[in-house]
């Protein structure tokens, strides 16, 4: 752990402000429910391939969530819907752009902190209880929340509608609302930060391409966070307060014809997608800015296009606000209204094209040193690309009349949301892990990661768009109830098995994490040859990031093979070349 | 672990002094509130096409709630002009009308709430009536932020630490205030109204 230069352990370790001890504190949480949400995707993986056989030990294991040794249809809900949330919310956010952004944005910009240290403190601290409300929530009389991460009404809006819509979908939604609160303050920070808070010579052209798309999904979440808060609030006044918001006309439970009148569940899809959808790209985006910085570290060469990358950012920003939509075409609209969203949509593949084809050009002779860090973004790659041609076909409104709420959405959002984002997490890891602890993760073990990890997970959920065209809906708790499903359910045990080989390569991933922070070699200030300037600091960094002046920054992010420079490479902070010269030949 | 970490300032070469760091967290605190409401407005304009929408008349007093939310802003900008003329104490003075006038639009606020349910008109009992409990509520809240931002810069304008030309803190509490009052403003349009 870096020093933090005051206190003791309390505030050096707990109650910290210091943006690395932050960050680090965000990603250690992160892997702590990651394990919680990837165990429930086991337990989901074991149930799809062998529905009417019994696991007695696991039975034994989580008594409330089997019955003789069969996993109960409701607990499969909850395990989907608290699957989605946690891995979305509480695991990819929470790395990606609470850690890592916590991590590296005061180091990549030559600052001393975070623009408010205490408030970045306070959303570490209030992401906390979010985390346990969540975990408690399957402590709650009859269970989790069970209406999907998406939480539609009526479903989510009645207590008694299916177990876990009680106080467990209550406490869903409190958790949720902590989250945003958190993630708020959060993006003010990196936001005045990155505006105000760069060293001398930083300008925003100079920024390395990870600043620049946190920077960017934060003004996003600022812009479609409230959204949900606004839905949230209605939601639970729906639940508590008998209004009725999202409640429509004659809903009938047991019967009986509920006493709600004339509200909308549309309204709901709405607000959520608003969210929903750019909150796809607070995830995405940053995961490419990290890709970007280690192609061009591990790749010796500069990034492809930097500032038609910067645009293309801006643009994918804007238009990811307006395409909300294209989630709801089976949802009941006005076909114009899908037109619009659906050709918005098929538009994001623009810039969306030039950010992916700019990654792949910058590996256009490039020298790659194929570390642990560098081949997940290979294998990022691959994932975008294989996933991005699925997308095509949910983006028009025809084909996705058909593939909605099947197993293709369930593949497609996967390799693009998870295999994408986990990538990046692992990439991420290798090349700050020495930054970060000070010591190097071991690299053939990183390899046996990778080759484990990519097949594994690029096969599984590409075979689950082949189980959706087959028909098979998402949310099914039982494929084989239906006939048709059955000649392709070979396909689940094939799945299955290839995701626990995935679930087991992360085992190497934390065996090697947790076994490098004792065991790993010493790593120097810059073991990777970079230019940015975390690594003009040492490993790990100190209280206050450097002494007592900060780097000034003469040049780009990504000057690699200069020429006339031996070590073929220019840092940030490296003087102008003709300063460099003067003082050549002055000597 | 603990090396000898020099004594720095936290931001000595940082452009911190050239740009006023809370600036920008407020303008992006501002823009979260401004969407908030902006989502909620939506959300009134969807609802109100059901075939239940009728509206509930609004109690007189929120009328006059909103000439204290006015006068509440006016007095925080007499204790604006108060610092720039180097009159800490008056400011003081204007600050506390301002606050309490805060403090006041609110407890009007909970008698509306009162009045509406003295005419049986409840959270529940109608979808116009659901959005003004919520609307007013949701909005209160951002009130008493508001307050607190107020009784920090009051402490600090009486300890003097503002004059003519450093109040940026006390410039904050005010534009934010002042947008709190415009929200109030746009919703009782739209409540009065649709």
């Amino acid at each position: 752990m870096s020093a933090t230069g005051d206190g003791g352990f309390w505030t050096r370790y707990v109650f910290s402000t210091d943006h690395k001890t932050i960050g680090k504190q965000y990603y250690f949480t992160a892997v702590v429910m990651a394990l919680f949400a990837a165990t429930w995707s086991m337990l989901l993986r074991l149930h799809l391939a062998w529905p009417q056989s019994q696991w007695p030990l696991l039975g034994k294991l989580f008594p409330g969530l089997y019955e003789g040794g069969v996993l109960l249809p409701e607990r499969y809900l909850s395990l989907v819907t608290m699957h989605g949330s946690v891995m979305i919310f509480f695991v990819i956010s929470l790395s990606l752009v609470s850690g890592f952004g916590n991590f590296i944005i005061p180091l990549q910009i030559g600052a001393r902190d975070m623009a408010y240290p205490f408030l970045n403190m306070l959303s570490y601290w209030t992401i906390v209880p979010a985390c346990l409300l969540m975990l408690g929530s399957f402590f709650a009389p009859d269970g989790a929340a069970a209406s999907g991460w998406t939480a539609y009404p009526p479903l989510s809006a009645l207590a008694d509608a299916t177990p876990g819509e009680g106080l467990g979908q209550t406490m869903w939604i409190l958790a949720m609302a902590l989250f945003i609160a958190s993630f708020t303050m959060g993006g003010l920070n990196y936001i005045t930060t990155v505006l105000n808070l760069r060293t001398r010579g930083m300008s925003l052209w100079r920024m390395p391409l990870t600043v620049w798309t946190l920077f960017i999904a934060s003004i996003i979440g600022i812009l479609a966070f409230p959204a949900l808060t606004a839905a949230a609030i209605m939601l639970l006044l729906d639940r508590l307060g008998h209004t009725s918001f999202f409640l429509p006309t004659g809903l009938v439970m047991g019967g009986e014809v509920l006493p709600y009148h004339g509200g909308t569940p549309l309204l709901f899809q709405h607000l959520f997608w608003f969210l929903g959808h750019p909150e796809v790209y607070v995830l995405v985006l940053p995961a490419m800015g990290i890709a970007f910085d280690v192609v061009a570290t591990h790749g010796r060469r500069p990034v492809f296009g930097y500032r038609t990358s910067v645009w293309a950012l801006v643009v994918i920003a804007v238009l990811g606000m307006i395409v909300w939509g294209h989630h709801m075409f089976v949802s009941g609209m006005s076909p114009y209204v899908g037109e619009y969203f659906s050709v918005a949509t098929v538009l994001i593949t623009a810039p969306f094209s030039v950010l992916a084809l700019n990654l792949v050009a910058s590996l256009w002779r490039a020298e790659l040193r194929l570390t642990p860090a560098l081949l997940f973004v290979l294998g990022l790659m691959a994932a975008v690309a294989i996933g991005g041609l699925g997308g095509v076909f949910l983006a028009t409104a025809t084909s996705d009349q058909y593939l909605h709420n099947s197993y293709f959405v369930v593949g497609h959002f996967h390799l693009m949301i998870a295999v994408v984002t986990f990538f990046t997490i692992f990439a991420g890891t290798y090349h700050w892990y020495p930054k970060m602890f000070g010591r190097q993760m071991n690299q053939t073990l990183g390899k046996v990661h990778f080759w484990l990890t990519v097949p594994s997970v690029v096969i599984g959920f590409v075979a689950m768009h082949f189980l959706g065209m087959g028909g098979e809906q998402r949310h099914l708790y039982d494929p084989t109830a239906y006939e048709f499903l059955r000649p392709i359910q070979w396909l689940n045990v094939f799945i299955s098995i290839v995701m626990f080989v995935a679930a087991a390569a992360q085992l190497v991933f934390l065996g090697n994490f947790f076994g490098s922070l004792r065991f790993g070699a010493r790593a120097d200030s810059n073991p990777w040859q970079g230019t940015t300037l975390e690594w003009t600091t040492t490993s790990p960094a100190p209280h206050l990031n450097w002494g007592a002046e900060l780097p000034v920054v003469s040049r780009g992010p990504y000057e690699y093979r200069t020429n006339g420079v031996p070590s073929g490479y220019l840092p940030q902070h490296a003087p102008p070349l003709e300063v460099a010269r003067a003082t050549v030949s002055a000597s | 672990m603990t090396a000898a970490v020099p004594v720095v300032n936290r931001f000595p070469d940082s452009r911190a002094a050239d740009r006023e760091p809370y600036s920008i967290g407020l303008v992006a605190i501002l823009t979260t509130v401004v969407m908030l409401f902006t989502a909620f407005t939506a959300a009134l304009l969807i609802r109100r096409t059901g075939d239940d929408w009728a509206r509930v008349a609004l109690p007189g007093i929120v009328w006059a709630n909103t000439l204290v939310i006015l006068l509440s802003s006016a007095a925080i900008e007499r204790a604006r002009a108060a610092v720039r003329a180097n009159a800490s104490q008056r400011a003081a003075g204007w600050m506390s009308v301002g606050a309490l006038f805060g403090l006041l639009f609110l407890a009007g606020q909970v008698i509306a709430w009162r009045s509406l349910a003295a005419h049986g008109v409840f959270l529940s009992s109608n979808p116009h009536a659901a959005f003004f409990y919520m609307l007013s509520g949701v909005h209160g809240a951002h009130v008493l932020g508001g307050l607190a931002a107020l009784g920090w810069t009051l402490g600090r304008t009486r300890a003097g630490a503002y004059g003519p030309a450093r109040h940026a803190g006390l410039t904050h509490a005010a534009v934010y205030w002042h947008t709190v009052g415009g929200v109030w403003l746009w919703l009782l349009a739209i409540l009065s109204t649709l």
